[in-house]
């Protein structure tokens, strides 16, 4: 067990190593570099002011030699300031991250709240007109385009209806609770809906695969009421690879959020990424593409150890 | 492999018994038809879908426009018609890009196993276990004129669409390679491989020509599924201004004003996404029948029978 978790461990941490490079190779190559954008404002510098600009900030270096540079700076939490916020890059994250895990958290409980009876009840009466039924909406959930769900749902409750703002936050300096929520509704309901899918029919099929083993037969020779069946014997076996879904779900939320937060103007870290990569503002790109690859790879190594911890026969491995 | 015509009309007929399969295959040939007609009734039209007309904006549903027009006067169905044949095209062959990298993958990976099989899967879990859509934004985003690509490509009409189909399948492998790499690792050991080896064929010849073969069918799934979604990351790149440029269009990029026009033109929000919607829909009901009709032992276990 311990050497299984030293070594997903390792694999996670050089994963992050790497792909901190990755970022950095790849934010150098965007259009339009600090000097670039010196130049653009004063037209009068000469391409001479141009190289001294460069050699004075070490642009000419290799990239190697710049990345390290960075390391050694970042890992003193030296990371640059933003652009577009004119402050620290990590001051503007954090505020950004409490939005996002507020976001998700709340769509994850949702989400699993609906698709673990959903996906027994479907699993139970598998084959049946109601199984079929939550086949096709899931299909429908698993393909929608998330920016699409969102422009539908505000148009219908933002602009045909009135119920609900299509802001994702509210503009009042210092909102109540109720709301704060009222503006939760529709990118909540947005990224509840694009997700539910796949979580119903991963339910469903764990719960499949779960009724069809001996014990399961056995429950129900000995006597056992089906309902106790279904919900203590098959659910506890469906939950353990569900589990790590959500886990997983962790992460891919951080992306899928992206899309929704942008749609709905909520200051999260997927706006806060599209921005910064459109605006120019390399420091604060960087640190929340780390930030948020880490934290995806993260989720995944925490879904990797629960399977662990609640299955015994990986445990034994 | 005895009699593999019997075994291939099989195939077909438990394909086409299935319902959701023959509604999939009407969808997606009305609209692969809508989209390679478009050219025809640009032409019986007059007009194509680039064609600004400021003296029609907004312009409801008529005889001239079909659909109505969009904000600056362009028809609106034959907009949905021209972005069809870039959301299509892009869907496929960045499908089929991203397949093809993720067989040679498992192919090397499941044959020659050991240290490349554990580098190659290693490197198949780090994909795996990264951010994709920002990532992907970073990717569309960089300036190809700093990766050396020269201007004549960077620079062209149809650039953005290779740029995609590149992005596409750079991230896309993972999925097909690893059901490859299973694949050949449950054939390796088999007779016909070991005979391939007595009569002398090399690796490649091994690989493309015995091994390749037997795992056509879960790369044929696992590639209708792939349109799909390659289709919903082209929309949502084009709809945040990163992937399909104007005055091309595709349906994503149809959508990139709509939030704006939602109160004046609701019906332009509507239209796009529902074709993606409905395209999307169909790919992975196919799919899914494929797979069903490749193993219908798996079905029956499935459905609870």
């Amino acid at each position: 067990m311990s050497r299984f978790l030293v070594h997903r461990f390792l694999q996670a941490a050089a994963l992050v190593a790497i792909m901190s490079f990755a970022c950095y190779a790849l934010i150098g190559l965007m259009p339009g570099d600090p000097i670039d954008l010196l130049l653009s404002s004063d037209p009068r510098l000469t391409p001479e002011d141009v190289a001294r600009l460069k050699a004075l900030h070490g642009l000419d270096r290799p990239l190697v030699e710049r990345y390290l540079a960075w390391l050694e700076k970042a890992v003193h939490g030296e990371f640059g300031y933003s652009r577009l916020y004119a402050q620290p890059a990590a001051g503007v994250l954090w505020p950004r991250l409490v939005n996002t895990a507020a976001l998700m958290g709340t769509t994850l409980v949702l989400a699993a709240g609906l698709a673990l009876p959903i996906g027994v009840a479907a699993a139970a009466r598998a084959g049946t007109r109601f199984d079929r039924i939550v086949n096709a909406l899931c299909f429908a959930g698993i393909s929608v385009p998330t920016f699409w769900l969102a422009l539908i749902l505000i148009l219908v409750f933002a602009v045909s209806l009135g119920w609900l703002p299509a802001a994702g936050i509210p503009m009042a300096r210092d909102p109540g609770v109720v709301d704060r929520l009222r503006h939760l509704v529709l990118p909540v309901a947005t990224l509840a809906l694009a997700t539910l899918g796949g979580h119903v029919r991963y339910v469903r099929a764990a719960m499949v695969e779960a009724l069809h083993q001996d014990f399961i037969r056995t429950a129900h020779a000995k006597g056992l009421a089906p309902r106790r069946v279904l919900w203590r014997h098959a659910l506890r076996n469906a939950l353990l690879p569900y589990v790590t879904v959500l886990a997983l779900d962790c992460g891919t939320l951080v992306s899928g959020a992206l899309v929704t937060e942008t749609m709905f103007g909520y200051p999260g870290m997927g706006k806060l990424i599209f921005d910064a990569v459109m605006g120019n503002d390399y420091n604060l790109a960087l640190l929340a593409l780390l930030l948020v690859t880490a934290l995806t790879v993260a989720c995944n190594l925490a879904a990797d150890l629960v399977y662990a911890a609640l299955d015994p026969r990986i445990r034994q491995r | 492999m005895s009699a593999p015509g019997i075994r291939r009309r099989d195939f077909a007929a438990r394909l086409w018994r299935r319902p959701g399969a023959r509604a999939a295959v009407l969808v997606l040939a009305l609209l692969a038809g809508g989209a390679l007609a478009a050219p025809v009734l640009a032409g019986l039209m007059g007009r194509d879908a680039e064609t600004v007309d400021l003296l029609a904006r907004l312009a409801p549903p008529s005889l001239a426009h079909p659909l109505g027009t969009d904000e600056l006067g362009r028809d609106t169905l034959l907009r949905l018609l021209y972005g069809g044949r870039v959301s299509l095209l892009v869907g496929l062959v960045g499908a089929v890009a991203a397949a093809t990298l993720g067989t040679l993958i498992g192919l090397v990976a499941g044959y020659f196993g050991g240290r490349v099989d554990a580098l190659l899967m290693r490197l198949c879990d780090g994909f795996l276990a990264l951010p994709l859509l920002p990532l992907l934004i970073v990717l569309a985003a960089i300036d190809p004129a700093k990766l050396g690509v020269p201007q004549s490509l960077a620079g062209g009409d149809d650039a953005s669409i290779y740029r995609i189909v590149a992005l596409v399948a750079l991230v896309g492998w993972t999925g097909v390679s690893r059901l490859v790499r299973a694949t050949v690792l449950s054939l390796r050991e088999r007779d016909f491989v070991t005979a391939a080896v007595s009569i002398g064929a090399g690796p490649w010849r091994i690989m493309l020509r015995h091994l390749l073969p037997n795992a056509l069918s879960p790369i044929l799934v696992a590639t209708t599924l792939a349109v799909g979604s390659v289709i919903l990351v082209e929309s949502v790149l084009s709809f945040l201004g990163l992937g399909i440029q104007p005055p091309m269009a595709s349906w994503g990029s149809m959508l990139t004003n709509a939030q704006e026009l939602i109160t004046t033109a609701p019906e332009l929000a509507v239209y796009p996404g529902l074709l993606i919607f409905a395209t999307v829909v169909a790919c992975n009901v196919l799919g899914d029948a494929l797979q069903e009709a490749i193993d219908p032992q798996q079905q029956a276990r499935e459905s609870g029978a």
